[in-house]
């Protein structure tokens, strides 16, 4: 019971780790860094994985294990404590973040070992590891607010971290303002939820909805503004921007913030608040539909992109879109499955793209790789695995998590035939731009100057977690492989109890055993055929032809040129909104409203001052005999105004 | 007996201070505005005592009392002044002492 007792243990480690290298790390010799910042963030994993095992032992009616710091803010009615929360879905998040991130903590010292800023790096990385588990652990949505604020600041950081960089300082902001546009939304949330609920806890808030019927136009907005949150957050149409150029920041960072955990906070937030969503048929609804057309969306875009960051961040907001098709859809359950076994797969794609960069030599466009195969052993093979889970062939993690999701879209309580099939074309198109990554950097012949670029492989701390990823993401999904797989499917009755309102809401559609498996059997077998689809054309084009996609490019030169330029969303919000945004602040707030009304005003007081005292300054003559007529003057003025006061008093 | 009524004494102060008033104003030589300066005193001293006298009070003698002691003190520290200025100056006219000015 010591951690359950003593939850704030799991938040002080990490953050102690970030003051300690922040303060002092800057003179300090790189191991003892590591040892900081590892060390703290390897305690907080056991710590967690020391929660879990109290955590199990505890019985149904305990959870979920609130625990009550103080008194955060007490104004009137609105009082905030500072207040965690252990749960299932909790526990789950926890054990992902904090493991990923433990893995990408010893990835970096590698991938790092060069770059200034050693210390700073790592006290960032504990911040945000900080931040992220005070998002999970919070139980109240003001204390969440403070976490996924927290992330969105280290995420700032982080991209900006070679901040010498025009592109990379400006990612960094582009990041940071267009979340901002999403927590407005998710700001506004909170209160409404306030407003309706009186209460900003998750337990009070979730049993009074359950209590008492809640207008459902009031939960639709409260829904709806939350989501806006989770729309900039976890980067979904139309805020999606921000995410591809986050690359900006070093790899691991990518793989940690941008792919594994704080991009999945959307997610988990819309997971949390299930009981509200499940009762805002429309709010589920525009979930499900933001979250399968930016999975196609952005699935399109990958097709065509050349840097294997890039590639990997349009796959990272496509799964994302994945994520909240399974909670729009009511499968919240398969929806923090494909969080988790995303966070394994897709961490360690980006891990093992940071392993050929580092391996090239920093050269980041996938034109000039090829080949690398023979020469990189490990990170090819990872890589591999990485792929074939994100392309969902059995029996790796990605299958199992995906075909759920598909599963509930197409027979789940709230299913969508058009919202399948478009998540079934986004998984063509998956399969495609990834062996497409795969074959161009790891096939064929080499493309780069081989005089030049000396390919070495990774040192021992990047390939360890690379080996430890691979094989989450091979085992990562058998114990919440279905029944019909002759699995358990540990994971959905372990997440039940978070769940239970949701489900009780919007019940499984009834279907006799035997139906359900043909079913299963006939949709995972559709997938399955579909991602082959896509690993077969891949290969046709990169390694049976390649010259075929220079041929197609220029045979379908607009739909290409359209793709290639990001169907022209960084144009078009560059010309509708940042340009008149400018525009307005440059020629009117700032030239009007400050320069001429502010600054006016100041200005125009002392101007007053200092030409009124100018004169009277001029009466001081110095003359003795003057002042004594002014005060002659005076008194008489004095007289005269007592006089006429006193005869109106007296009359 | 006949009694002074208190207006004859207080109109006789109002002409004694307007006096004052004016050399004041007018005057160059500072020891007479000096002496403009204690005729004012004096004008406001008369009206105090005729006001104790025609109330009864003695409040009004006492103010004359510290009129007279601030007077003394006044004028010795102001013929030191003025001491001072004839000597640098040479002159006794109020109009050439006038440097301490914005």
């Amino acid at each position: 019971m010591l951690l359950l007792n003593h939850l704030w243990i799991i938040l002080a480690l990490p953050l102690a780790g970030a003051a300690i290298n922040g303060l002092f790390g800057k003179n300090w010799p790189k191991r003892a860094v590591n040892s900081v910042a590892i060390g703290s963030v390897s305690l907080a994993f056991v710590a967690v994985a020391e929660l879990v095992r109290e955590f199990v032992q505890l019985s149904p009616c305990q959870t979920p294990w609130v625990k009550n710091y103080f008194p955060w803010i007490i104004a009137g009615p609105f009082r905030v404590d500072f207040a965690l929360q252990v749960d299932q879905l909790s526990i789950v998040m926890m054990l992902t973040v904090s493991f990923v991130g433990m893995l990408i903590h010893i990835y970096s010292t590698g991938y790092m070992e060069h770059e200034g800023g050693y210390y700073r790096f790592f006290s960032y990385l504990n911040l945000f590891m900080f931040f992220m588990l005070t998002l999970v652990l919070a139980a109240n949505i003001v204390v969440m607010f403070v976490g996924w604020e927290g992330v969105g600041l280290c995420s700032y950081l982080l991209i900006g971290f070679w901040f010498l960089k025009k592109s990379a300082a400006d990612a960094g902001k582009k990041a940071f303002i267009v979340t901002r546009i999403g927590d407005f939304g998710f700001t506004v949330g909170i209160l409404l939820l306030f407003w309706t609920f009186r209460s900003v806890d998750f337990a009070t808030i979730f049993s009074k909805v359950a209590e008492n019927p809640t207008d459902v136009g009031v939960l639709t907005s409260i829904c709806l503004l939350l989501f806006a949150g989770a729309i900039g957050k976890s980067a979904q149409l139309p805020l999606y921007v921000w995410l591809p150029d986050a690359m900006e920041g070093p790899t691991p960072v990518s793989a940690l913030i941008h792919a594994a955990t704080m991009v999945t906070a959307g997610v988990y937030m819309v997971a949390r608040m299930n009981p509200l969503f499940s009762r805002a048929p429309i709010a589920m609804f525009a979930v499900a539909i933001v979250g399968t057309i930016t999975a196609f969306y952005s699935a399109t875009i990958g097709l065509v992109q050349t840097d294997i960051k890039k590639v990997l961040a349009y796959s990272t907001v496509s799964q994302l879109g994945y994520m909240f098709l399974g909670c729009g859809v009511g499968a919240y359950a398969a929806g923090i499955f494909h969080l988790m076994t995303h966070a394994f797969f897709k961490g360690l794609l980006f891990l093992a793209a940071g392993s050929v960069i580092h391996a090239v030599g920093g050269d980041q466009d996938m034109r000039h790789m090829g080949g690398l195969r023979k020469k990189i052993p490990v990170t090819f093979w990872t890589m591999f695995i990485a792929t074939l889970a994100i392309t969902g062939f059995p029996p790796f993690a990605g299958f199992f998590s995906k075909d759920e999701i598909l599963y509930s879209a197409y027979a789940g309580p709230l299913a969508n035939k058009v919202l399948y099939a478009l998540g079934l074309s986004a998984a063509l198109l998956t399969s495609f731009y990834m062996f497409r990554l795969v074959f161009l950097t790891f096939f064929g012949s080499p493309r780069y100057d081989e005089q030049k670029v000396h390919v070495h492989e990774s040192p021992k701390n990047m390939l360890a977690p690379l080996v430890i990823l691979a094989i989450l993401s091979t085992i990562g999904g058998w114990f919440a492989a279905p029944k019909f797989w002759g699995g358990q499917d540990y994971f959905h009755n372990f997440l039940g109890p978070v769940f239970a309102q949701a489900d009780k809401l919007a019940p499984a559609v009834e279907m006799s055993e035997e139906a359900a498996h043909t079913l299963e059997w006939q949709l995972s077998g559709v997938a399955v055929i579909v991602a082959g689809i896509g690993l077969i054309v891949a290969w046709w084009f990169y390694i049976r032809q390649p010259k075929a996609p220079e041929a197609l490019a220029k045979s379908l030169h607009g739909p290409y040129t359209l793709l290639l330029n990001k169907y022209y969303g960084d144009e078009i919000y560059l010309a509708l909104i940042v340009r008149p945004l400018l525009w307005l602040s440059t020629n009117v707030l700032w030239r009007v409203v400050d320069e001429g009304m502010i600054d006016g005003t100041v200005n125009g007081a002392a101007h007053v001052a200092r030409e009124a005292g100018g004169e009277l300054r001029k009466l001081q003559s110095g003359n003795a005999r003057s002042y004594a007529a002014w005060v002659v003057i005076g008194a008489v003025g004095v007289t005269v105004l007592l006089l006429g006061i006193w005869t109106r008093v007296v009359h | 007996m006949s009694v002074v009524p208190i207006s004859y004494y207080l109109v006789l102060s109002a002409i004694l201070f307007g006096l004052g008033v004016i050399a004041f104003v007018f005057k160059h030589n500072i020891i007479t505005i000096y002496m403009a300066i204690e005729l004012m005193l004096n004008a406001v001293n008369l009206a105090f005592v005729a006001f104790a006298r025609a109330y009864n009070q003695l409040d009004g003698l006492v103010f004359v009392f510290f009129v007279i002691v601030v007077a003394a003190a006044e004028s010795a520290v102001g013929l030191a002044i003025i001491l001072t200025i004839a000597q640098n100056r040479q002159s006794l006219n109020v109009e050439r002492v006038n440097q301490l000015k914005f």
